[in-house]
């Protein structure tokens, strides 16, 4: 591809690419997103491929098959969707492909059992599903449905269009500051403001002229959750369109990307984004003829949570060990090698060309005052809709866990939403009653609350609110919990993992938190005293207090909810020794009702430990002494005869 | 610490423990506590090196206006009308804490059964591991290593909770010129004892100038 030397030449290519396309054309998507691949959506694509050559189509009417990036409706995957005709199948297998071709493609019909089915209706747009219609897509607007590995898709698609705005028509101080208006917060976790950090780290350049840098932060390491991941995989070049108009606002020459390298599909897909973007003229020198300068290039990243703080992935971008820092000085004043240095999310990055595109009071327009935009969220655990869900600022818990997450499967009941990732609070579905001193502004840590809905449900989901109910916003991960799940359990599982993912530079995050899991430990053992849960509360504050980064002042954020919200199931494992959730190993016995139990030998075939016995028709028994509650008998039995107590 | 020349520049007034004093730009606010003889326990603070802020025992409640915050006193420089804490109820809680989980993670070391005692202190309810260990990898052997005698003989080797004080390549190092400089160093008397195993062949080190 040739050199574009100016905007009026990319505008010339994006209106040949135009004209060349067919809007009659059908197109295969292909979603190749984390959970589609892991149910073997590349097998499906290579299907579609063999199916479309066999049916010997005419040139004109070619399907196109497009492998693509995340279509977010995860739990129902692999997903392919049609256009024009507008279908979207789920569940597809390979063998699917061929029906598809020859129904769909060569006689325009659909082929209703591979249709989404919710509540005996079917859905044959995706545009009619609830679970797509409660959202907004703007910056997985393209996710899904380009083809990442073609700049000629992304440019079809609009892309680049708001550099070439921003190159052309605005200064670096008008970008800064629509980016300002716009009230865009760093998307990474910390929320706080982009303008204002692009501000610092220009002021600060014009006093100490030299380099500056640029980071897109891309290490997302939380259990659980692939926005970025998305992104990166499905719409590379938001990202770098994002990072060069960034870069022109405050003056930067270089960029890095950092990625984690267990993300390969999103290491390969920005490698390739950044040579096409390269070769077209996008990057490098003398960009679009304005005489600006930009290039990137991808660090990777070799999976340390602690690298997705700042101040330790400059450091690890830098080549030294992945440590963290004391801010300030913050690295919009030294940052890589001494020099300012702004590092944003990648998230964050793609929101930046759709606010220059359309302006800062469009953008305000989307979410809630002080927290603007919309938000990615990665929906997962009990919840029968899981997937990526972007929807604007505000939007209550409610409406994204009950009717965009369709509520929890089976008849079990929601319990609770974690929000944030593992160093996010654990928000209770429905807010109990509360002692008076935990309604006070709390001794601990926790931020004193101003207004609270009376139903956390109704609580909305930005920023502030979830501050204010004891969690934080962090990446985007929503984790939601039913009465199967203890949090003592959740509390240990995520301190596990902040543990092991520590530095260990701090001594309250290295042994803070060794130390929180052993009381912990001790809980879901039963043993210790009502007094340890305010000695854990204390222990937690002072990790808070005294760790060095966000990770381990972050860290104690589940336990310290759980128990301002869930202190009576604490009660229950120390005083009573009993778990209610009926998780805790060392609480709980499995039996059988002997009246419910129809004797149907399913739960005696999948014991592992062989320790279920009962004729067949006739009531069944465990033998506790060599059970290891495992709760294989609890899921397969048919008619909810095994009672955990 | 760059103190500028006298007059230079103004003194920065701000408070410790309601008590007004002067820091120069640039010092922190431990060296401006300890130059006011106002004591405030640390661990992996040494004036020979620069502050890495490990150990966090110097942490101090900072409050400017109605904002109060928690922070290490080795690393933050004062800001003119800052009231500094230096024992008040949230520091002292995390000391306590630390020293708590570090008589469980160091038992053998008298300096750390010192300085928990004087917090009340004097027993852990954490299990001990090791009873023999002494070293809180607080990072002043690496430290004193690296930037004063600089050749780089001892690292930190793992992460998180395994962290542990190594020699590179976890074999003993003969870059190492047996200066003694991280014994010396060591808060809690550790390092004595593992100079030996960082202490390389030192017949091998003729060659690379050392020869005496």
């Amino acid at each position: 591809m040739k050199k574009i030397k100016n905007a009026k030449e990319l505008e010339a290519l994006r209106a040949r690419l135009l004209q060349a396309q067919d809007p009659q054309q059908p197109v295969v998507r292909v979603c190749l997103g984390p959970g589609c691949l892991a149910q073997g959506a590349d097998k499906v694509s290579r299907a579609f491929r063999e199916a479309v050559q066999a049916q010997r189509f005419k040139a004109r009417v070619q399907p196109l098959i497009k492998e693509t990036g995340c279509h977010g409706f995860c739990s129902q995957a692999p997903l392919v969707s049609l256009a024009p005709l507008d279908l979207l199948y789920v569940q597809v297998k390979p063998e699917d492909a061929e029906e598809i071709v020859n129904a769909s493609l060569v006689k325009g019909k659909a082929v209703e059992r591979l249709l989404y089915r919710d509540n005996g209706t079917r859905y044959r747009s995706a545009g009619d599903i609830p679970f797509y219609q409660m959202q907004q897509k703007v910056i997985l607007k393209n996710v899904g449905v380009i083809d990442p590995l073609r700049i000629e898709d992304a440019l079809l698609a609009g892309a680049y269009r708001s550099l070439v705005k921003a190159l052309t028509e605005m200064s670096p101080e008008e970008v800064i500051n629509t980016v300002s208006l716009s009230g865009l917060r760093g998307r990474g976790g910390g929320g706080f403001p982009t303008g204002r950090k692009w501000r610092r780290a220009r002021d600060y350049t014009l006093e100490n002229p030299g380099p500056v840098f640029l980071v897109g932060n891309g290490d997302e390491g939380d259990p659980g959750a692939f926005m970025d991941r998305a992104i990166m995989e499905g719409d590379p070049h938001a990202v770098l369109e994002g990072m060069i108009i960034g870069a022109y606002a405050i003056g930067a020459h270089q960029g890095y990307i950092y990625v984690r390298n267990e993300y390969p599909i999103a290491v390969r897909h920005l490698s390739i984004a950044i040579e096409q973007a390269r070769a077209l003229g996008l990057l490098g020198r003398n960009i679009l003829g304005s005489g600006f300068d930009f290039d990137l290039q991808i660090s990777r990243g070799a999976g340390a949570f602690v690298c997705g703080e700042e101040t330790a992935l400059l450091a690890s971008i830098e080549g030294r060990v992945g440590e963290p820092l004391t801010r300030p000085p913050y690295p919009a004043q030294q940052g890589l090698w001494n020099r300012p240095t702004i590092i944003n999310n990648v998230e964050t990055w793609a929101n930046v060309p759709h606010i220059i595109g359309q302006g800062a009071k469009w953008y305000t327009d989307l979410g809630v005052p002080h927290s603007t935009g919309t938000k990615i969220f990665s929906l997962v655990g009990k919840v029968k809709n899981t997937g990526l869900v972007e929807v604007p600022m505000g939007t209550t818990l409610g409406t994204i866990v009950e009717q965009i997450g369709g509520g929890v499967p089976g008849q079990k009941k929601f319990k609770a939403v974690q929000t944030g990732g593992p160093s996010g609070g654990i928000i209770p579905y429905e807010l109990k009653e509360l002692p008076p001193e935990e309604m006070r502004p709390a001794r601990f840590g926790l931020r004193p609350r101003g207004f609270l809905p009376s139903e956390l449900k109704d609580l909305p989901v930005d920023f502030d609110s979830l501050l204010q109910a004891g969690s934080i916003m962090g990446s985007g991960g929503m984790i939601v919990m039913d009465n199967r799940d203890c949090v003592v359990d959740v509390g240990r599982y995520f301190l596990r993992f902040l543990q092991e993912e520590s530095c260990g530079k701090c001594l309250p995050c290295r042994l803070g938190l060794q130390g929180m899991l052993e009381f912990l430990d001790r809980f879901s053992r039963g043993q210790g005293e009502p007094e340890d849960i305010d000695e854990l509360q204390s222990l937690a504050q002072a990790v808070v207090d005294g760790a060095l980064c966000g990770l381990g002042g972050t860290a104690p954020n589940p336990v310290l909810t759980s128990i301002r919200y869930f202190r009576d199931e604490f009660l229950a494992h120390i005083m009573d020794h009993k778990c209610p959730a009926g998780v805790c190993r060392d609480l709980i016995h499995y039996r059988i009702d002997p009246e419910a139990c129809n004797g149907c030998r399913l739960c005696a075939r999948s014991c592992p430990q062989g320790c279920i016995s009962g004729r067949n028709k006739k009531p069944h028994t465990i033998d506790s002494t060599a059970c290891i509650r495992c709760g294989a008998c609890l899921d397969v039995c048919p008619v909810d005869a095994v009672r955990v107590a | 610490m760059n103190a500028p020349l006298i007059g230079e520049q103004e003194w920065i007034d701000f408070a410790i423990d309601g008590r007004a004093v002067k820091a120069r730009p640039g010092w922190t606010i431990l060296e401006t506590a300890r130059e006011n003889h106002i004591h405030i326990p640390t661990l992996c603070y040494h004036p020979a090196v620069k502050p890495w802020g490990g150990c966090r025992l110097c942490v101090v409640e900072a409050k400017y206006g109605r904002r109060g915050k928690v922070m290490v006193s080795c690393l933050n420089p004062p800001i003119p009308e800052l009231e500094v804490f230096t024992h008040s109820e949230r520091v002292k809680n995390v000391r306590r804490w630390v020293l708590e989980m570090l008589l469980a993670s160091c038992p053998a070391s008298p300096d750390i059964r010192k300085l928990a005692a004087e917090y009340g202190v004097t027993a852990t309810r954490f299990p001990i591991r090791d009873p023999e260990e002494k070293c809180i990898r607080c990072g002043l052997c690496v430290a004193v290593c690296t930037e004063v005698v600089g050749v780089q003989a001892l690292t930190f080797g793992s992460r998180g909770v395994t962290k542990q004080l190594d020699t590179p390549y976890r074999v003993p190092n003969n870059d190492c010129v047996a200066c003694g400089c991280c014994a010396t160093i060591c808060p809690t008397g550790a390092m004595l004892d593992r100079i030996d195993q960082v202490r390389g062949d030192i017949s091998r080190r003729t060659g690379h100038g050392y020869a005496h």
